[in-house]
């Protein structure tokens, strides 16, 4: 059993352009089977353009893919036949009404009548569209249009689903929602390729993340490794005069400090005993802070700081 | 793989028939058109154009309702341009590409769709053509071989339009593409003899390929001369049927502009 085999997706050297336009510069990603990777990028960083590669709407330039075991450019329907796609543009039938929509897609999987139509009353169930199931879709809000769009996808059980920025658009409530849906998918053992650009998107679901900058990964990593790849986090304190900030400097021996802003930065890993030496050292020498605040590094610090320019 | 061509047609084909259903607009249109076309021209100009004939041709209209079955076909196939573009805006169709269904299946369920419209919208504009005076005195064979080449036309000019409609960037696109396959039996011998025409529009009238179409549904419904003209107009939708159905498979494996 080689190493690719217990991955359900493995690329390298994955490249794209569209004209002039580099879109993938090399890319190599592996997820293994049964866990949740997550593509993370701004705009135009080519997240859309590597989902639509690998779920074989688009063919790569150069570079190695296998899905699910399948090689994407030698048996693409076998591809197909094993994966799921939910993109962020809604795949639904406007003009049919959601179990028409999911009936539609276990006759192209050929479920079988019955087979089908139970698929679909289960899936109606389950994403609580049971009681717009004979609606037509046009009365549907967003959110619902995305549960049913994530339904038709799973009609056929695919072991691997991309979800191409599933909740962008989507309110907080909705969002929440779809979250709670892919955890119990990844429950059941399938496996998830993401792509978002929210970064609490990506370490709410996310076992593994790669940042994806101008087609090429720049940082890939668990949710907390990434956050260790930029400077800790630090307890900021605010002084009402430069006498009082300088003061602080010395008693605390710190450097970072912002005479305009009156602030000083101390580093701190946020927890109890490490704020009140900070507080301790204050008070012996009878200085008082403004403002205090903590700072723990998040996602967004990580992604600011490797996706800049 | 093992591939479900027919199976996945049937399925698609009960997606788009339920669409026409839904949404029949498109189909009530190109029933409209030809159906003005031949008041305007049985109504208005009848009199003054049908002076202009050979007599015994069962009067104007008796010239004239071949010509405007043929363009009611055309107009019929042509609509399917804008369906598919439409259809091509829809996120289900990426959906239906990253499934393992057969390719033709999606394309050759929106021909036969297509060609069920359009045999409704034909026989309501001949239907029309028949209040207004139209009395075709045929056999049954000649009606037979009429309504033949009338579905091998239709199905040529679907494929045709089934391809325009997969490379035009949006549906006002797709619905303008077509026009010019639409008044090209105006130029031909729909609406007055080609050899009447002025020389270079009567050479292009008789060679171009809605004119042989038109002079064997004449010569079957009304008993005019057909000569040649049926084997030609068979080979021209052989060819536009061929030619059609290449462009528009290619077109549709590419895929999109990207």
């Amino acid at each position: 059993m080689t190493e690719t085999n217990s991955h359900a997706v493995a690329v390298s050297g994955l490249r794209k352009s569209f004209g002039d336009k580099k879109v993938l510069d090399g890319i190599d990603v592996n997820v293994p089977a049964g866990t949740v990777f997550a593509l993370l990028g701004p705009n135009g960083a080519g997240k859309t353009t590597t989902v639509r590669i690998l779920s074989t709407l688009l063919r790569a330039d150069a570079g190695h893919a296998r899905v699910n075991g399948h090689d994407l450019g030698q048996d693409p329907d076998a591809v197909r036949a094993s994966i799921g796609v939910t993109g962020q543009f809604s795949a639904v039938d406007n003009l049919l009404t959601a179990t028409e929509n999911l009936v539609l897609m276990a006759d192209l999987h050929h479920l079988g009548r019955r087979a089908g139509r139970r698929r679909a009353a289960e899936l109606l169930d389950r994403f609580g569209l049971a009681d717009v199931a004979g609606q037509p879709l046009s009365t549907f809000s967003g959110g619902m249009r995305r549960r049913l769009d994530l339904a038709m996808t799973l009609v056929s059980r695919p072991k691997l689903i991309f979800l191409d920025e599933p909740t962008t658009g989507l309110d907080p409530r909705s969002r929440r929602d779809l979250w709670q849906i892919v955890r119990e998918l990844v429950a059941d053992g399938v496996t998830i390729f993401l792509t978002t650009q929210y970064l609490e998107e990506a370490d709410q679901l996310a076992d593994r993340i790669a940042v994806l900058d101008g087609g090429r990964i720049v940082a890939e990593g668990s949710a907390a490794e990434l956050k260790r790849l930029v400077p800790g986090g630090h307890i900021r304190l605010r002084f009402t005069d430069a006498e009082q900030l300088a003061a602080a400097a010395r008693a605390l021996g710190a450097d970072q400090l912002d005479a305009d802003a009156l602030t000083l930065q101390v580093p701190s890993d946020g927890g109890q005993a490490a704020l009140r030496s900070v507080l301790d050292r204050l008070d012996a020498e009878r200085i008082s802070a403004a403002e205090l605040s903590l700072h723990t590094p998040d996602l967004d610090d990580v992604f600011l700081a490797l996706t800049s320019r | 793989m093992k591939k479900h061509t027919f199976a996945d047609t049937a399925t698609m084909l009960r997606r788009n028939v339920r669409h026409t259903l839904r949404y029949p607009s498109m189909t009530i249109g190109s029933v409209f058109g030809p159906v003005i076309m031949l008041l305007l021209f049985v109504g208005v100009l009848g009199r003054t154009l049908g002076a202009g004939l050979p007599v015994g041709t069962g009067g104007y209209i008796g010239y004239l309702a071949p010509g405007i079955i043929i363009t009611a076909v055309a107009s019929g196939s042509m609509a399917t341009a804008v369906a598919i573009c439409v259809d091509l805006t829809e996120g289900i169709v990426d959906r239906f590409r990253t499934m393992p269904i057969s390719r033709v299946a999606f394309l050759s369920a929106h021909v036969v769709n297509s060609m069920l419209t359009t045999v409704a919208s034909t026989a309501a504009v001949t239907l029309v053509a028949v209040l207004l005076g139209f009395r075709p005195h045929a056999t049954a064979g000649a009606w037979v071989g009429a309504i033949g080449l009338l579905l091998v036309l239709t199905f040529a000019l679907t494929w045709l339009a089934v391809a325009f409609g997969l490379v035009s960037a949006t549906p006002e696109a797709a619905s303008n593409a077509p026009m010019l396959i639409v008044f090209l039996p105006f130029v031909g011998s729909a609406f007055a003899p080609a050899s009447a025409m002025p020389a270079g529009v009567s050479q292009f009238a008789e060679y171009q390929p809605f004119t042989p179409a038109i002079e064997t549904v004449r010569g079957l419904l009304t008993g005019t001369p057909i000569g040649h003209n049926g084997v030609i107009a068979v080979a021209w939708c052989v060819v536009i049927a061929a030619g059609g159905a290449t462009w528009a498979l290619s077109a549709f494996r590419q895929g999109r502009a990207q």
